[in-house]
């Protein structure tokens, strides 16, 4: 009994260390994909860990006029991501605390990550902060509606909004070709993209004041808190990858009672989804131009847009209008 | 068999998606190839319900669908805009989100309207014409809500195109109607192109709002 | 073995092949003329003859009244556009280039609508009317000015969408006779599935009917889908005003018509009754409004047609057997008298080379023998006796006033305002000193005079074979 809870705690605890690891590797082939699709070189695929490292050694510079949440918010933000990279399902789905892994919960973990960073943007006063914050609650005023959209179809198709749930679900059903959660596909794409400021949205290479949300919020920050929160911006890519693969090919993914054997497969089978996603990313990224940001809503909108068809079309198979 | 419906429905879907797609787009150009893509997903959707269906009459249906609309007219349209000088980008009524916004209400009306009426018909015959109504719906806002001639005449050859997903929908319905609509669509055609010329010739532009200044009624 | 059916669609479409080939104006509007005669004559051949029912094709008491009407004023308006057409040419209006396209293409469209009132498949009734919707918006904008382009893109355009809308409803009519006749070409036959309305979804017939009336009701020019109607009037050349007044309106109504005869015949569906009443009266009342301010003598008689068709919609919207015979009454006289009107306009408007009614003036003086034609037609249409579009105002509104007292006093103040605007601007054009230009018509006057005289012969004297068809026809309307 304790030697099965033991089991349990460290698969739990491998979950959330394995996701902590992994994320840098999967922001480094996205930029190596993209690299090399521009015919680069492009930097090596452990970069993005060497670039934590060196983040950690430096000084932190803090400006004269920033409070106490400016220097907080890396880390809470840090921890938010976190939670909410770990409790998404990778190789198994019945783990420890998966009862925690609702989807709702999970939005809401990622909206109060949000408005952290947001906050601190705005703390020290720059008019860069104030954009990148005002253009990040602008995508999100119409990104968390369809997120929640989203959420509302699979809870729909599958009875519940528990992501281990809606997995289980997906993986026993047969492989049907259905609307409304192909829609909620492209949905949770553009979600995806819009909160990881990903091309089109926002572009994560450059630092130009015109196109930046992201990077403008944590233009301030040096050292070990800039460490920090790109290591949040990593996780937050994980994620999504994660939650989508989760959530529309959970194929490998190992059922609760399974034991290592079944865990090893799921964990190779999640490992390379992720990285395959990370190279769609990379290929994506390539192939189409940054919007100017005065189509970014009407872009997201089209996420709001299919999330709501897809409930209508939901509804519809279930007749549930009377 | 069920498999059969669910991919009839996923290529009706995508032409849904395709109906937004013609609301958000802001060039002429842009306007066209969604256009072309909601054709070709009408031919591929006619001619998935032929082969799983047993109705060799509607392979035709799906050959004119993607011969005519798919390729000739877009690509009719394309030499037309460049010839013509056309301004690139479309004169718009509303703008984009609240047409999108307005698209959703449509579709979730036809979904309402459909589910209402149609409690008789069998649940996948539903969704397909509740489908192709939404598309309509949407064909004929895009007319309204866009002042460029071009994209009105795109507008209703969606309409067309929901139309004739809905002919489709409806099992049985025989020939007769599939080739009238099909010589429909080249009547239209012709009109059309008879009249964007003449309409440029006469007006130096596309932009309905140089018509309205001809309507009549304030003589 | 070629019946006379056949013919009234054949014949027109034949023409119109060999119509395309004939460059010469006098050549082509002869041929013209002779193609119309003889449809025309089949046309008769088929009032005379027995009914028809088959899988494609039917000839029953409702239809056979507008088949021969819709061939003697094709005649008729095919003898006016002979004359009047050669004055256009003169002008400039029309180019001699487009005269043969302007005969294949009169020709097309008369077998496009007897190719409608035939069908027994409410599929080939589609597509007659979509292709003489299609022939006439390229029609309207023959002259090629700004205002016809307006005109023939506005109709293009709200046409087509009342066409698709149309369709739409067609699709929903199949799906509904399907669980009842099976898939296929029985559920699409018009008698199969009136035979078989009992036994329809009625929510289904509920909607269909809601899209028909839509989609054809814009083609009819019920408001608030009239905006085309005026223009489409005004800018294209008179003989295709007369044609679309007279003729595509109705078969446009008669279309709808079919329709509600199916609906009917399911009485748990919603009963088309009422709908059609308002949108009658809306028209009506509406138009009757809006006479008054036109200053083109052709967009002035195309509000008229308004008020009529809103009439008539409002008629049959009472149903009935006394109110669908008034109904197809005044279609029938409508359909004389406007294109009559429009023959007369013609005349006018080639006399003073003007159609704004501001400048013409005092035709009782420069041209004595229109004028009195004229007025005397303009009476008609105002609804005086003897004339026959009186027998059957009067007979609406006594049947609506035995029904429904106060419902009455709607149609009877529409038609009040109307008749006061007409005689007003009647007044006008009549007398008063003679203002421009006073050319000489060469074009023929027989068509109007036939027009009024065949008019005049109905409100004096109604034939009992007409009024046994009209009844017969008012009880299958239901």
């Amino acid at each position: 009994m304790t030697r099965d809870l033991v089991v349990q705690f460290l698969a739990q605890g491998a979950q959330m260390t394995l996701v902590l690891l992994i994320a840098p590797l999967a922001v480094g082939v996205v930029r190596r994909v993209k690299a090399r699709l521009m015919r680069r070189q492009g930097p090596p695929l452990l970069q993005a860990y060497l670039d934590l490292a060196k983040l950690l050694r430096k000084e932190s510079v803090i400006a004269e006029g920033a409070s106490w949440l400016f220097r907080s918010a890396p880390y809470l933000i840090f921890a938010l991501t976190w939670v909410a990279a770990a409790l998404v399902p990778s190789f198994a789905s019945g783990l420890m605390f998966n009862w925690a892994a609702d989807v709702v919960a999970l939005v809401a973990v990622l909206g109060a990550a949000r408005a952290l960073l947001a906050l601190a943007g705005m703390d020290v006063g720059t008019s860069f902060g104030g954009i990148g914050s005002s253009r990040e609650m602008m995508i999100a005023t119409l990104a968390e509606p369809a997120m929640m959209l989203i959420v509302v179809t699979l809870a729909i198709a599958a009875g519940t909004t528990r992501l281990a749930g809606v997995a289980d679900f997906f993986i026993a059903e047969p492989f049907a070709v259905r609307v409304s959660l192909a829609l909620s596909l492209i949905s949770l794409v553009i979600v995806a993209l819009a909160e990881n400021a990903r091309i089109p949205v926002d572009n994560p290479a450059t630092h130009l004041e015109l196109t930046m949300v992201h990077e403008a919020m944590v233009l301030e920050y040096s050292g070990r808190h800039l460490a920090l929160i790109e290591a949040a911006s990593h996780l937050k890519l994980a994620l999504y990858l994660s939650l989508l693969i989760c959530l529309f090919a959970p194929f490998g993914m190992a059922p609760a009672t399974a034991g290592l054997s079944g865990w090893a497969i799921g964990l190779a089978a999640w490992i390379a989804k992720l990285l395959a996603g990370a190279v769609l990313l990379g290929v994506w990224e390539v192939s189409i131009a940054k919007m100017r940001v005065f189509r970014l809503p009407d872009f997201v909108g089209i996420a709001f847009v299919f999330g709501f068809i897809a409930i209508l079309l939901a509804f519809l198979t279930r007749g549930v209008f009377a | 068999m069920n498999q059969a419906y669910e991919i009839a429905h996923l290529l009706a879907g995508v032409m849904l998606v395709t109906s937004f797609a013609l609301l958000y787009q802001e060039r002429v150009a842009a306007v066209l190839n969604a256009f072309a893509a909601q054709s070709i997903t009408l031919a591929l959707a006619v001619a998935w319900a032929a082969w799983s269906d047993d109705r060799p009459d509607l392979f035709i249906t799906a050959l004119i669908a993607l011969t005519l609309k798919g390729i000739v007219i877009p690509v009719a349209l394309h030499r037309t805009v460049a010839r013509l000088g056309i301004h690139r980008e479309v004169e718009k009524v509303v703008g984009v989100g609240a047409a999108l916004m307005v698209g959703l209400a449509l579709t979730g009306l036809a979904q309402a309207l459909v589910l209402k009426v149609a409690t008789g018909m069998a649940s996948h015959a539903r969704e397909d014409l509740a489908l192709a109504l939404a598309i309509i719906l949407l064909g004929f806002l895009m007319m309204i809500v866009r002042r460029n001639a071009v994209t009105q005449v795109v507008g209703f050859m969606s309409m067309e195109n929901g139309l004739i997903l809905a002919a489709t929908g409806a099992r049985g319905m025989p020939l007769v109607v599939e080739v009238s609509v099909a010589f429909s669509v080249l009547i239209s055609l012709f009109v059309f192109a008879v009249f964007v010329f003449r309409i440029r010739e006469r007006f130096d532009t596309v932009d309905l709002e140089a018509l309205d200044r001809m309507r009549g009624d304030r003589r | 073995m070629i019946h006379a059916y056949q013919l009234v669609v054949l014949i027109p479409y034949a023409a119109a092949l060999i119509l395309v080939a004939v460059p010469g104006y006098r050549v082509g509007a002869a041929a013209n003329v002779a193609a119309s005669a003889a449809t025309f004559a089949a046309g008769l051949w088929l009032v005379v003859g027995e009914g028809i029912v088959s899988d494609y094709a039917i000839v029953d008491e409702f239809n056979i009244v507008f088949i021969a009407i819709n061939t003697l004023v094709g005649f008729t308006t095919a003898l006016f556009s002979a004359s009047y057409i050669g004055h256009e040419i003169e002008t400039g209006r029309l180019s001699p280039s487009f005269v043969r396209f302007y005969h294949a293409m009169f020709q097309a469209m008369m077998g496009s609508m007897n190719l409608s009132l035939i069908a027994n498949n409410i599929g080939v009734m589609w597509v007659g009317l979509e292709l003489a919707t299609l022939i006439t918006v390229v029609m309207v904008g023959l002259y090629r000015t700004p205002q016809a382009i307006e005109a023939a893109w506005k109709y293009f355009i709200l046409a087509s969408v009342g066409i698709s809308l149309a369709f739409f409803g067609t699709i929903l009519i199949y799906l509904a006779g399907q669980p009842a006749l099976g898939e296929g070409v029985p559920a699409m036959t018009w008698s199969l599935l009136q035979a078989a309305s009992a036994r329809m979804d009625p929510a289904i017939l509920d909607l269909a009917f809601i899209f028909l009336l839509i989609g054809y009701g814009t083609k009819v020019g019920l408001a608030p889908l009239h905006a085309w109607l005026p223009d489409a009037h005004a800018e294209g050349p008179t003989p295709i005003s007369a044609v679309l007044s007279g003729l595509l309106l109705n078969v446009a109504l008669y279309a709808l018509l079919r329709f509600k005869m199916l609906v009917a015949g399911q009485p748990a569906a919603l009963d088309p009754g009422p709908v059609m009443v308002v949108m009658g009266l809306v028209s009506l009342i509406f138009a009757a409004f809006m006479l008054y301010q036109r200053r083109d003598i052709k967009r002035l008689f195309a509000y008229s047609s308004i008020e009529h068709m809103g009439l008539i919609v409002f008629a049959f919207g009472m149903g009935g057997p006394l109110a669908n015979f008034a109904g197809l009454l005044h279609m029938a006289m409508h359909s004389l008298t406007k294109s009559g009107i429009f023959f007369a306009v013609g005349h006018i408007a080639q006399a003073k080379g003007t159609q704004r009614i501001a400048e013409i003036r005092g035709l009782s003086v420069t041209h004595p023998r229109l004028a009195v034609v004229f007025a005397l037609a303009v009476l008609a249409i105002c609804g005086m006796p003897p004339f026959g579009v009186f027998t059957s105002e009067f007979l609406i509104l006594t049947t609506t006033f035995a029904r429904e007292p106060w419902l009455a006093l709607l149609p009877a103040f529409g038609l009040l305002i109307g008749f006061g605007a007409l005689l007003m601007r009647l007044q006008d054009t009549m007398f008063g000193e003679p203002v421009g230009p006073a050319h000489h018509v060469s074009a023929s006057s027989v068509p109007m005079v036939l027009h009024l005289l065949l008019v005049l012969a109905a409100g004096i004297f109604l034939p009992p074979v007409l009024v046994a068809w009209f009844q017969r026809a008012a009880e299958l309307l239901g």
